[in-house]
Order: structure tokens, then sequence, then C-alpha cells
């Protein structure tokens, strides 16, 4: 109970009062009594605490005999006799020093004694030596009294006879004697002295009763010490019985423990585990410390940590151990507690920042998402407009360079527009948004068509194929404008990735696959549609001959899988040179799932890739014509072509030759196609006319068809792209793919038969050689300029702004060039550089003007040039007039500008030269 | 992709050449050349780039060889090749080379033999920092264009 209280007490107080290990209310009295106060003060006290022996059991008997056999027992002996040897030692010094001091006062009054005798003799002698003369005896006498009166003081001898009589000797011989006599006493108490104290030596000489006053104290300190430390001490024989034990347990009596094993005394959790312990200790022969919680029902569940030592006797063998325990009940719970509490926060922080992590990433992929459809909703109306502002700009006069930056521009918003739908799809599909249009089309159409867009952009020499078999049935019903997208997705990538060979398409009616057994689409769609519809399996092969994609030959796309995942393109390699948003294939493959179909690739690098896709289709009546019909049946009908709807194959070609090769500024130049398209007709070779209004009208009808089943982004897009590529005609590119020529040029390629073949040239109109005349005009009047420099660098920065700012110029390389040059061909200005090799623009400057002033080349002929000289006619003809020389200078020393003035410059340009600084320098000079 | 790729490329351009003109490598001058770069001469700045470097290499060669032999005495030459120098870098903005240029020609006019050396040393630094800094800013150049040319048939 009172243990209880304490332990609960310790839990909560920092500092604690290590308690008793055992209970205080058990215990006999006579056990109690032995047990010291706790109160213990001070260490001195200890000295005068005469601690009863016996708080500790042994088997005395037996004890001796273990002193005696083991090694520790004998040492310890060993260290009491050294101890003793050492206190013995001590004494025997300590008397040493004693009789040295005694032999020391001896010698003293031995030396006294001699002193006394010599005096005497002194004395004795005194007379003889006594001059004769009284002064001078007088004289020594007094001398004498004096030293006597000092040194022999106290044994001054009082002699009241005259000297020399017999009772004066009488006397002396008296108190001689006297004083022998007291010395001979000093003498003897010296003796005495002496004697005592070897007395005294010898009674010091009992060692047996010091030590054991010494082991006394010793055992009485530890006794101290060890009765109120929390620790059990024993020692078991090898049979693990106790021999003797300390602070056992306070119930326990001596012949409860002696001679008994742990397993003996008590019962219980923890009793057989430390026996065992011990017994292994013992086995190992190796000191070792364990922690065992027992459960007896003596004390309760306690947890000690026990360490165990054997013992060996002095063969080295183990005679038993030495056991020590602590009780650690408390700090092991306290340890269980935090090692818990730990875990605990381990576990909690973990499932935190999981949690947090996993909240972060939802919401940023919500609000990623929610931004992505937000953003790109609003970013395409305005840039709708945009673009759409763009197209109509592009149909006003322009300029040549206007006429680019908008081509960059609308093909920029173009490729944007397209971006954000794609986004917009993929988001669509995603969440399922999207909305499949059932309606009546043509695919043989909708092949050809893909196929001519395609052909009409196409930059690259590549054949266009499309192969339908006559299995597939003329009109079937479907998403259109999706199989359109699918279709045109592939072969653009297709093409993309292709740079010669050929891309197609490949149509063919399949039995049903077996992914699509389970399909109930098509019982649904015909009690849906009411119709007496039968459905069809068209398996669709876009293939080309191009790069192919990296990765094992794979049927499924399964084994590429990284195709058609969103933003995700073969290789980073291939996204930097083919670029592309990376979107295309995951619609693609959304949107066919979504219709119930399949798309899978295969493909082998470096020999081309095939996508394919199967889908199901309703086969519509043939002679169902309604009005929902869309565009491109819609198209045929006003001219009906029984040929067109059933043609299994075409091939289109790439309009190379002229247009595409010759591609650069030269058309850019003198093609201005929106000035045909608002204002003169504009005559296509294939025998069509197309007039723009016509255009205009046509691509307004189809957004109106359009509008039908296709949301307006997508259709200004198409009409956008129409317009934009009418416009990559000025680039040079040459074709044409709006799709109002699409639909003229394929009925006019049907009833030719089959192949259709795009092939645009355009009459050149005579603006080309007006301006041509307006350049040679304006060439004559153009100022000559030449330009002295050795730089090549500087040379050619200089041309390029002469040339932008429309001037040609000639070029000399140094002083002795220009100087020939200036003699044979008239300039208007020489740009002169001052630094240069041969001859420097100083020197040069200063023939120039010698030869002006003069008329002749004498003086730069006198320099070492040789001038091939002209007729002497032309030689005065020549204007002389001042030629102006611009020097340039690097705004270094050597070339200042006194010094260029000095040597007949007219102005001088600092370097490096400007567009700026040459514009006003040409301006000041030119005119 | 695409279309974002010429932003981000425009813009790495831009910072590269902000860094080079805060650096000093470069000065307005370079901006000059690339007012000269137009439809008729696309690749100006490339090919005048490209051509001061070659003449440079020459020159540093050059001037090298002067240096390393001992019983050299001609520092007019050396002179001479410090002004072509000096005028082809200035002219394309190359600031620093240039800078450093003049400081090594000094020394030459001074017949200053270590501080050639020096000089040499550090225009050789300068010139191999800038053609560093010139091939990166052409190859982001290179993607640039190449980006903005793919475009989408649709």
């Amino acid at each position: 109970m009172v243990c209880e209280m304490e332990t609960d007490q310790i839990e909560e107080m920092d500092v604690e009062v290590l308690p008793s290990m055992w209970p205080d209310d058990v215990g006999t009295e006579a056990d109690k009594q032995f047990n010291v106060e706790k109160s213990a003060g001070d260490l001195d006290m200890l000295k005068e605490v005469d601690i009863a022996e016996k708080s500790a059991m042994a088997d005395l008997k037996r004890l001796p005999e273990l002193m005696n056999t083991t090694d520790q027992g004998t040492s310890q002996l060993t260290n009491l006799v050294k101890q003793w040897e050492y206190m013995q030692d001590h004494a025997v010094r300590l008397l040493r020093e004693e009789l040295q001091i005694l032999t020391k006062q001896r010698e003293e009054a031995e030396a006294k004694e001699l002193k006394i005798i010599e005096e005497h003799n002194f004395e004795s002698q005194e007379p003889e030596n006594v001059p004769v003369l009284d002064e001078t005896s007088d004289l020594f006498r007094r001398f004498r009294q004096k030293k006597r009166d000092k040194l022999v003081d106290s044994k001054k001898i009082e002699i009241d006879e005259e000297f020399d009589t017999i009772a004066y000797w009488k006397q002396k011989a008296l108190s001689l004697g006297k004083m022998l006599e007291a010395s001979t006493e000093r003498e003897r108490r010296l003796m005495e002295k002496l004697n005592e104290s070897l007395k005294t030596m010898e009674s010091h000489s009992a060692p047996v009763e010091e030590l054991t006053q010494n082991l006394k104290r010793a055992e009485g300190f530890l006794h101290f010490i060890l009765q109120n430390a929390p620790i059990v001490m024993g020692h078991q024989d090898k049979d693990l019985r106790y021999l003797f034990i300390y602070n056992k347990f306070p119930s326990l009596r001596e012949q409860d423990i002696l001679g008994k094993t742990d397993v003996e005394i008590f019962h219980g959790g923890g009793v057989k585990e430390s026996q065992d312990f011990k017994r292994e200790v013992l086995e190992k022969g190796k000191a070792s410390k364990r922690e065992i919680t027992f459960e007896t029902e003596l004390f309760g569940s306690k947890t000690f940590l026990i360490y165990v030592e054997p013992v060996y006797n002095k063969a080295k063998e183990t005679i038993g151990i030495n056991y020590m325990g602590m009780e650690v009940t408390d700090q092991v719970r306290k340890r269980e507690k935090m090692a818990k509490l730990r875990e605990d926060n381990a576990v909690r922080k973990a499932m935190e920042s999981e949690l947090t992590k996993t909240i972060h990433i939802t919401e940023e992929t919500m609000r990623a998402k929610q931004m992505l459809a937000t953003m790109s909703h609003e970013i395409r109306s305005p840039l709708s407009g945009v673009v759409g502002m763009a197209e109509i700009l592009s149909t006003t006069k322009l300029d040549k360079e206007q006429r680019q930056l908008l081509n960059v521009m609308i093909s920029s918003g173009d490729l944007v527009l397209q971006l954000i739908n794609d986004i917009l799809d993929l988001s669509k599909v995603e969440s399922g948004v999207m909305k499949l249009e059932a309606t009546k089309f043509r695919p043989r159409e909708v092949v050809k068509h893909v196929l001519q867009t395609a052909a009409a952009s196409l930059k690259k020499d590549l054949t266009l194929e499309g192969d339908i078999t006559d299995a597939v049935p003329i009109e079937v019903v479907g998403d259109v404008l999706r199989i359109r997208q699918i279709l045109t997705n592939l072969i653009s990538n297709a093409i993309k990735f292709t740079h010669e060979g050929k891309v197609g398409i490949k149509l063919k009616v399949i039995s049903e696959p077996s992914f699509a057994c389970d399909n109930a689409l098509n019982g649904d769609e015909e009690v849906q549609n009411g119709l007496t519809e039968t459905s069809v399996w068209i398996r669709c092969d876009v293939y080309d001959s191009g790069i192919g994609i990296p990765g094992k030959l794979a049927v499924y796309l399964n084994a590429l899988p990284c195709l058609f995942k969103k933003y995700m393109q073969a290789s980073a390699d291939h996204a930097r040179k083919y670029g592309g948003t990376g979107l295309g294939l995951a619609i693609c493959k959304q949107l066919v799932e979504l219709m119930g179909g399949q798309l899978t690739v295969t493909s082998q690098v470096n020999v081309g890739s095939t996508f394919t896709f199967i889908l199901p289709y309703k086969v519509a009546t043939s002679d169902d014509h309604s009005d929902d019909q869309d565009e491109f049946s819609d198209m045929v009908d006003h001219q009906p072509e029984p040929d067109d709807t059933t043609e299994g194959y075409f091939q289109f070609k790439p309009l190379l030759g002229s247009i595409y090769s010759n591609g650069g500024p030269v058309i850019g130049n003198n093609f201005l196609p929106h000035k045909v398209m608002v204002t003169s007709p504009i005559k296509l070779i294939n025998g069509f006319v197309a007039h723009p209004s016509d255009d205009i009208e046509q691509s307004e009808t189809v957004q109106v068809e359009n509008g039908g089943y296709t949301d307006e982004s997508r259709l200004k897009n198409s009409s956008g792209h129409c317009l934009g590529s009418a416009h990559q005609y000025e680039n040079g590119n040459g074709r044409c793919l709006s799709k109002e020529s699409e639909s003229c040029s394929s009925s006019q390629a049907s009833s030719e038969g089959g192949t259709v073949e795009m092939e645009s040239e355009f009459t050149v109109s005579s603006h080309r050689e007006e301006e041509k005349a307006e350049r040679d005009l304006k060439e004559t009047s153009k100022p000559k300029i030449l330009l002295v420099e050795d730089n090549k660098i500087n040379i050619m920065v200089a041309k390029s702004m002469m040339k932008q700012l429309g001037y040609t110029i000639d070029i000399a390389n140094n002083g002795v060039e220009a100087i020939t040059a200036v003699e044979r061909s008239s300039y208007d200005l020489v740009l002169m550089d001052v630094c240069m090799p041969v001859m420097d623009g100083l020197k040069a400057t200063r023939l120039i003007r010698s030869y002006e002033e003069s008329g002749n080349w004498d003086a730069a002929i006198e320099a070492g040039i040789d001038i091939k000289t002209m007729e002497d006619e032309q030689v005065c003809m020549r204007p002389t007039n001042r030629l102006p020389i611009i020097a340039m200078t690097a705004n270094t020393l050597a070339e200042s500008s006194e010094e260029c003035f000095a040597n007949g410059m007219d102005s001088f340009i600092s370097k490096p030269v400007t567009l700026q600084k040459l514009k006003e320098c040409l301006q000041q000079y030119l005119h | 992709m695409l279309g974002l790729g010429v932003d981000r490329l425009q813009a790495d351009i831009n910072r590269l050449l902000t860094s080079l003109f805060h650096q000093g490598v470069l000065d307005e001058q370079f901006l000059q050349l690339q007012q000269l770069q137009d439809d008729t001469s696309p690749t100006f700045v490339y090919d005048v780039i490209n051509i001061y470097f070659d003449e440079s290499e020459k020159l540093l060669r050059n001037l090298r060889l002067l240096l390393v032999d001992r019983e050299f005495s001609d520092y007019k030459k050396i002179g001479l090749h410090l002004n072509q120098l000096v005028g082809s870098s200035s002219s394309i903005g190359a600031r620093r080379v240039r800078n450093v240029c003049v400081a090594f020609r000094s020394a030459s006019e001074l017949n200053n033999r270590p501080g050639c050396l020096r000089g040499l040393e550090v225009v050789e630094h300068e010139y191999h920092y800038l053609k560093n800094m010139m091939h990166e800013l052409f190859q982001l150049e290179q993607q640039r264009l190449l980006a903005a040319g793919v475009r989408y048939p649709m």
C-alpha cells in the first residue's frame, strides 16, 4: 500500500526520493533494529556510529572457505596484509624519527657537559695564566668576570674563600660535584623517557586489533551505504544456492534463504527466468545484465535489473556467482510509457503528414482542373476574337512585313485555340459531359476530306492515300465530327513524324471484335432510333512510313502505354523536335472508347506506325436523305455524282515544284493574294474559278450548317483554318485548303475519275515587272559609297546597316585599295577606317586630297601605289569637287579627331558604328 | 508544348541577353546587330558572330604565338592584332572583350611583356566566356525557331 502510494507520487515528481526497495511494514522487529537510521548526516558521523554487525546473513562456516578459495578472497587478504605492512612501516618510521630526536638531544647534552668541563679546566688553569703585572691582571680579570657573567651564568660557582686556599678548592670541588649530580640526574631522566617511548612502541605493535578496528570501520561504512541502497546482493554457489545475501526481503529469515535456490525461495513469474539467467552466466563465465520482471506472491510485480558475475577459484574454475539486483519497476514503467507515447506520436505525425499531403494534392488537382477548364474557356472567347480580327485584318491591304507578322499572329492564335480546344475536349470526355451525335455520313467522303485537308497543308514530299474496301457501307450513322477529329489527329500525327513515303487511311469492315461482345450498344441504339438498322464494325488503319515509335513492336496499346497518356510524348527529344501538345492521342483514345471502340497502335522504329481504331456504326438506309445530313453529303447533293459515293481509293500528292521549292520572299513579294481575293478573281489552273465573295459566303454557310451539331469554337477554328491556310500562300508555301475549295475540287476530281491532284499556280501579275523597273531607276540615282575597312566584322556590320538604310557600298580593305578604288570610279562618300594595315586611313586621305588639288596621282605613285594611269582626258574630266571622307575612329589617343581633320577628313564617326550615327552622317553628306 | 515552348524559349533568350547585358558582356551594339537582321538576312547575327569567332580565334592564336616567343619584340604587331580585335569586338558589342583588349593594348604599347601575357590570359578568358554564352544563345534561338515553325494542320 505504502509502496504503491509512493510510486504514484513518484510518477508525478521529477525529482524523486529513492524509496526503499522493500515495503516498510514487513520484516521482523529483530531485523529492523539493526537498520541504520536514514538520517545519516555528515560522513564524519560515520566514525562515531558503531554499526552492529549483522545486517546480512551469511553462512559463516562457508564464507571463510569462500574467502580462502576464491581469487577475490585471496586478493582481499593480500590487500589487508599489505595495509598492515604499510602501517607497520609507518610506525617504524615514526619510532625512528623519535629516536633520532632523542639522540640529538643526548648529543646536545653531552656537548654541554663537555663545555662545562672545559670551562672548569680553564678556570683551574687560570692562575697560571694570570700575568704578574697587576694592572694587566686586573684588566684581564675584569674581562673574565664579564665572560663568566654571560656564559656560565647559572652555573656560576659561588666561592667565598680566597683563591688558592684549601677552603677555596674544597668549595669548588663541592660545587662541581653538585653539577655532576644534576647532570647524571638529567641523563637518567632521558633514559627513562627513552624506555617509556620504547614501551609505548611495543604497545602499538598489535596489528590484529588495529586491523579489526579498521575493518569494522570499513564495514560500518559499507553497511551504511548498502543498507540505504535499493539493491540486493548475494552470492550463490554453483548449484545456485545462496551463501550470502544482503538486503533480502524483510520477511525472509536466514534459514529461509541460505542454502536455497531462487526457485525454492520464491514462486511466480520471473523466478525461473532469473534462475536460468544465472545458470547461463555460470556456464558462459561472462558477467552480464538483464532486466527481469518478477511476479511473486511475496512482493508482487517488480522489475529488477540483475547483474550476475561468475566467481572463480584459484584454479580458474567457477564456483558460483555474485548477484546484484536493483529494482527498476518505476523506470521500466516510465520507459514503456514513453516509448508508447513516442510511437503514438510518430504514427500520428505520419498520418497527419499523409493527410495533409493528400489534401494538398486533391486541392491542387481540383484547383488545377477547375482553373484549366475555366481558363481555357475564358481564353478561348477573346482569343477567337483576336484571331478573327486578325483574319479580317489580313484581307486588308498590307505590306509584306505586316503580312508576315499577321501570319505569325494568326498561326499562333490558331495554335493556342487548338490547344485550348484539346484541353476542353479532354476535360469534357473525362468528366463525361461530352455527348455523341448520331448523324448520317459517308465514310469515303470523310476520309477523302481529311486527306485533302492534310495534303493542302503538307510541307513535305509525302503521298497521302485513302483506301476503302467495297464492303464499307456508303452511309453509316455515327458522330462524324468526332470521327473526323480522330482521323485528322492521327493523320496529322502521322505526317508530323513522317519525312518521306506514304501516309494513308485504310477502311474495312470486320466482324464484331471480342472486346465488344458484352457491349450493349447495338440493341440500345436500335431501340432508341426505332429504325431498322444493322450495325457494322469498321476498322480504320492510319499508317505511315515514318520514324516509328520507339519501343518494342506492340500490337496493343498496353504495350505502348505512354503514348496515350496526356501530355506525354514518345520521348523528350521528339517533343523538342516535333512539338505538339501531347494531348492528341489521349483525346483520340478517349473519344474512340467513348464511342465503344478501341484504339491500338503497332509500330516499328524507322519503318512506320499504324494506328488502328475499331468502331461500331449503324448502317443507314440508303434512300433516307433527310435534312440532318452532314456537310459533306450536303455538298455532294448540290452536284450529285454517283461515282463519288462509291469511290474507294484516293491519292494526294503534295504540291511540289515551283511553289514549294521556291518558297521565299520572291513569291511573297509578287503574289498578293489578299488583293486577289478581295478585288480580282484568281485563276486556278485546275480549271475552276473561285470568287472571293463566294469564299466568304460559303464559309458562312458552312458555319451555319455546322452549327447544328458542333460547338462554336470548333467551327471558328475550322473556318479560321481556311483563312489561315489561305495566308500561307503568301509565304510561298502555296497551298489552299479552305473547305470550300476542298468541296469544289473534290467534286472536280471525282468527275475526273478517282485521283485528285491539287495543283495551283497563279498567274503572275505585272506588278513584279513594275517594281523591278522602279528599282532599276532607283539604282541609277543611288549614291556610291566606298567603305575602307580592314576588319571583316566591321565590314559585315556596316554593309548590313547600309543595306537597311537603302544603300549599297563598295569595300576597300586598306588605304591602297581605297586609293585605287577612288581612282577608278567616282564615289559620293568615303567611309575611312583610320587604323589599317598596309596604309592607314590618314595617309590615304592625304593622298586623295593631294590628287584633288593637283589633279594627278603623283603623290600616290610616289608612295608606291601602282596606279594604272588612265587616259589624260578622263583624269581631267573627273569632277574635282571635294570628296567627303568620313573617318571611322575607335576613339583612342592615336586616332584623335584633330588628326583626322588635319589630314583632310571631313568628319568622323566613332566606333562602333550604329545605325543612327550612320544615318545622320549620310544625311549630312549625301544631300 | 508547342505554343508554350516558343514563349518559354523566347523568355529564356531574353533572360540570357539581359544577364549578358547586365554583366557587361554585351552592349547596345549587339542590339544594333539584331536590328540589322531581317528577312533578307535571317541569320545575320549568327553569321556575323561566327565570323567574329573565326577571326578572333586566329588573332588570339597569333597573339599567343607572338608572346610565347622569348625573343620577341614586335609589340607593334601585337598592337595591330589587338586593333583588329578591339574593332571587331566593339562592332558586335562584345564590351568586355573589347575592354580587356584595350587594357592589353596599352600594356603592349608600353612594351610590358608580363602585362601582355596577363592581358592575353584575360582576353582569352573573356573571349571563351563570350563564346559559350553566344553558343547558348544561338541554341536557344534555334530551338525557338524550330518550335515556332511547327504548326498544327487541322
